[in-house]
């Protein structure tokens, strides 16, 4: 159907699809899902509908995403697509991470709002100060464990102390955004069991990651009362630790998709952009992290 | 301008397929155009029967129709709808229509996710206006939706208001990427950035605004979700956080967002003017560092918002002076057709009556802002009807006459028919008549205080309000016949030609009308 006259370059338009539909109908169901879920739980109702709403929502976006990727992966392993396509790619992808930058950038907001200005008007200090009378025993230091209103956000007892686990993960991070590299380096060269090599050592990297930032998760929530509810330190800390972690989550699918990929043989030296657009997201979860780790652990 | 076409390209391949699922599954730029033009048709029309609602109430002092709950829903849902479902989807639809005609390109960079994005709109609308038959209403508080009144204070509705913005939100961000993809990657050979048509130039800086400002409302409401399920205390002061920092998240998409529904206005406005004055677009360079301009200084204003909230005297002053900055890179852009004007060989046809009102009315619109962005007088000023004269004076004669005037300047390119062009000017002066009748009054009953999203007032405002009624009424019931026009012009009327309009520029006209489902397959060369 969609045999365009091949004799010069033209641009690939794509036949009809039902990808977008069911992709629109899946996100659909799974926010409805979600907002029932939690309407549900925050009014203490048992009904578990909203669970399965939401379950059927991800298992139609997990549909639409396998459907639409192998539509993309088999055009252009059937040499569909040009240079121009290529480049439309390139920068669809280039832009959607910046749209990450800029979702990522209203939490950090968030964060130096609270705690250059804020906080302080809060306490008393600075032009605001009158903000103080609300609460005048209030003091504003950071990390934030005594809350304004301590009796409705009781604070946490402690804060993760960054040189422990959260160096560790920044130590990992950072070698799986350079393994990755070399995975690009060794599929640039041919080298296929190199490739193979870096990109498993990439994902293995990803999932200790992973378990590291659970098993902190279980230590703030279990032995230093430091939870989404304790305050605005526990908030803006899981927020942006939390969304991070989602994001390595979907890169650790990614870089397993394409490290099946490779295995299947697919990618040559000169046509792998699916590879180097899960490299260009692994590197924007990496700069994100090592943000996180400067001015949400160290400072 | 001259182009080369391939007419026979066009024609081969595949046309629209039958029924429809041709809609459903598309991945033409035209059709997807076409739904958005109408889904957008769809919510104006929506939007404005809420308007009709608040009108009705507000048409005599004390409460006649509606409780003030509903009427809170009304004005809260009426402005939602009116910027996310109505101005912005229609811009988007131009844009699909158009940016391919206009730089030579065979269709959008990314067809299927372009369809992805129109298909998101009507779940997200579907699921914001199902919020109004839930339990304990629909969104009450303001389509600003500021914190703690859509927080602490809100109905349990706001969760699924919540994720409808979200996914208008990912249509947007979706949309503007495809848009950016097209128009620096398909231009033809020759169509250097400097030759684009100013509407494609406005629509560039538009979707990078979109990118820019759509995930920060995403976060925006995120944390309000997080606020209201899962305990966080991001805009409540007793865990530490601050109610006015949402003011300032949402502010920081909220500014930017005025000019996403207003730049490619200004391009559109900018490319029928010059045709039917028959003369070069005055300025284009100018034309287009000040939209840039204009769109770089959108990031520093959005506290001219929350003058009254409290903030440091060094942020009202940085902030006043920063607003009015961007008049200047706005002046001159009304100096640009103003001259473009001068001297022409003026007809005034649908399109064009549009575009001169939008010169006049915008720059009243312009100016009450700068009343506006004056920090001690926005003291007075501030939440009253004069706020609601300014904003509607820059959106309806602003970005929705730059709408019409698009919509009459392609239909016959779209349609392959010409208009009714006595219907549509009795469309034009209805419609000014009608919106100066109900927005000048707001002027004057709001600097004597009136208060904006109060379903009652003081008897001394009655006559005023008592016209703008009867002005909005006019308004809305003239868009019947823009449909009416619409529909006529679709079934037939005189054959239009492949460029209707004298003065026209543009590789849009080399094409035939209508223009046929696959055009420019092989790039056109342009010199
Ligand atoms: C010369 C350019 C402009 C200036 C100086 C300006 C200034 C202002 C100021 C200071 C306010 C806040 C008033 C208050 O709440 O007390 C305001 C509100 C508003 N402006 Fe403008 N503005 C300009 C252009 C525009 C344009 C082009 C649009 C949209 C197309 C727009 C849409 C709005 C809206 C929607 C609001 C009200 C938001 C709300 O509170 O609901 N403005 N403007
Ligand atoms: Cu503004």
């Amino acid at each position: 159907m969609a045999s365009h006259d091949t004799s010069h370059e033209t641009y690939y338009v794509p036949p009809q699809s039902k990808w977008p539909i069911v992709g629109s109908i899946g996100l659909l169901v799974t926010v409805f899902g979600a907002g029932t879920m939690m309407n549900n739980m925050s009014a203490d109702s048992d009904s578990s509908i909203g669970y399965w709403i939401l379950l059927a929502g991800i298992l139609i976006i997990a549909y639409m995403m396998f459907g639409w990727f192998s539509n993309v992966v088999n055009e252009s392993r059937q040499g569909l697509y040009s240079a121009q396509m290529d480049r439309s790619f390139r920068m669809g992808m280039g832009w959607f991470i910046f749209s990450e930058v800029m979702f990522f950038s209203a939490f950090f907001g968030a964060l130096f709002y609270v705690r250059m200005l804020a906080g302080p008007w809060l306490a008393g200090e600075g032009h605001k100060g009158e903000s103080g009378l609300l609460w005048p025993e209030f003091q504003f230091v950071w990390p934030l464990l005594q809350n304004p209103d301590p009796a409705v956000y009781p604070g946490p007892t402690e804060t993760i102390s960054p040189w422990q686990l959260p160096l560790i993960n920044t130590v990992i991070l950072i070698t799986s955004s350079i393994t990755v590299t070399f995975a690009h380096h060794a599929l640039r060269a041919a080298k296929r069991t190199a490739l193979t090599l870096w990109l498993l050592l990439t994902v293995i990297l990803a999932a200790v990651f992973l378990t590291l930032q659970i098993m902190e998760y279980m230590h703030a929530y279990n032995d230093l009362g430091l939870t989404l509810d304790s305050g605005i330190y526990g908030a803006t800390f899981f927020m942006l630790t939390g969304f991070h972690g989602f994001h390595v989550a979907m890169g650790t699918l990614i870089l397993t998709i394409i490290l099946l990929r490779v295995m299947k043989g697919h990618f040559t030296p000169d046509n792998h952009f699916g590879f180097e657009a899960a490299a260009w997201y692994w590197h924007f979860v990496d700069v994100v992290w090592v943000g996180l780790f400067i001015f949400v652990y160290v400072l | 301008m001259s182009a080369v076409i391939d007419h026979h390209h066009a024609d081969h391949g595949h046309g629209p397929a039958k029924g429809l699922m041709r809609w459903v599954l598309t991945t033409n730029h035209k059709d997807i155009g076409s739904m958005y033009l109408w889904f957008s048709f769809a919510m104006f029309l929506l939007g404005g029967s809420m308007a009709m609602i608040i009108r009705a109430e507000l048409f005599q002092p004390g409460l006649q129709l509606v409780q003030p709950e509903f009427f809170n829903q009304m004005t809260t849902s009426h402005g939602l709808i009116m910027v996310f479902g109505a101005v912005m989807p229609a811009f988007v639809g131009l844009a699909n229509w158009m940016i391919p005609l206009m730089i030579g390109a065979p269709d959008m960079a990314l067809p299927r996710m372009n369809n992805f994005s129109f298909w998101l709109l009507p779940a997200a609308f579907g699921l914001l206006i199902s919020t109004l038959f839930m339990e304990g209403g629909g969104p009450n508080f303001g389509w600003t939706f500021y914190a703690p009144l859509s927080t602490t204070y809100a109905p349990p509705s706001v969760t699924f208001f919540i994720f409808a913005i979200h996914l208008a939100g990912i249509s947007s961000i979706m949309g503007a990427i495809n848009i950016i993809a097209t128009i620096l990657n398909l231009r033809a050979p020759g169509m250097t950035l400097m030759k684009m048509p100013l509407f494609v130039w406005t629509w560039l800086i538009t979707a990078f605004l979109l990118i820019a400002v759509m995930p920060v409302l995403a976060g925006a409401v995120t944390m309000m979700l997080m606020d209201i399920h899962f305990g966080t205390s991001f805009f409540n002061a007793a865990g530490g956080g601050d109610p006015v920092m949402f003011q300032h998240i949402f502010w920081f998409f909220g500014h930017p967002e005025v000019y996403i529904m207003i730049l490619p206005a200004f391009g559109t406005v900018s490319m029928i003017i010059p045709a039917f004055a028959r003369k070069p677009l005055f300025g284009y360079t100018s034309m287009v560092y000040a939209t840039g301009a204009i769109a770089f200084l959108s990031f520093a204003v959005w506290a001219h918002h929350m003058f009254t909230v409290g903030i440091p005297l060094t942020g009202e002053l940085f902030f006043m002076y920063a607003t009015m900055l961007i008049a200047v890179p706005t002046g001159v852009k009304v100096f640009n057709w103003v001259s473009t004007m001068f001297r022409g060989s003026l007809t005034f046809e649908a399109p064009m009556l549009f575009s001169v009102a939008f010169v006049i009315l915008f720059t009243i619109g312009g100016f009450s802002g700068l009343m506006l962005a004056m920090a001690p007088a926005d003291f007075q000023y501030h939440d009253t009807y004069f706020v609601v004269a300014h904003f509607h004076y820059v959106l309806v004669p602003g970005a929705i006459f730059g709408i019409f005037a698009s919509a009459y300047y392609w239909l016959p390119k779209w349609t392959g028919h010409m208009y009714d062009e006595v219907l549509a000017k009795t469309h034009f002066w209805m419609s000014f008549i009608g919106m100066n009748l109900a927005f000048f009054p707001m002027h004057f009953v709001g600097l004597a205080g009136m208060p904006r999203r109060i379903p009652d007032y003081n008897m001394m405002f009655a006559n005023f309000n008592m016209v703008s009624s009867i002005g909005a009424f006019m308004f809305g019931a003239t868009q019947l016949l823009f449909l009416y026009i619409v529909i006529k012009c679709i079934r037939g009327g005189p054959k239009a030609a492949a460029k209707p309009w004298e003065g026209a520029e543009g590789l849009e006209w080399t094409v035939p009308s209508p223009a046929p489902y696959h055009t420019f397959t092989t790039p056109p060369e342009v010199k």
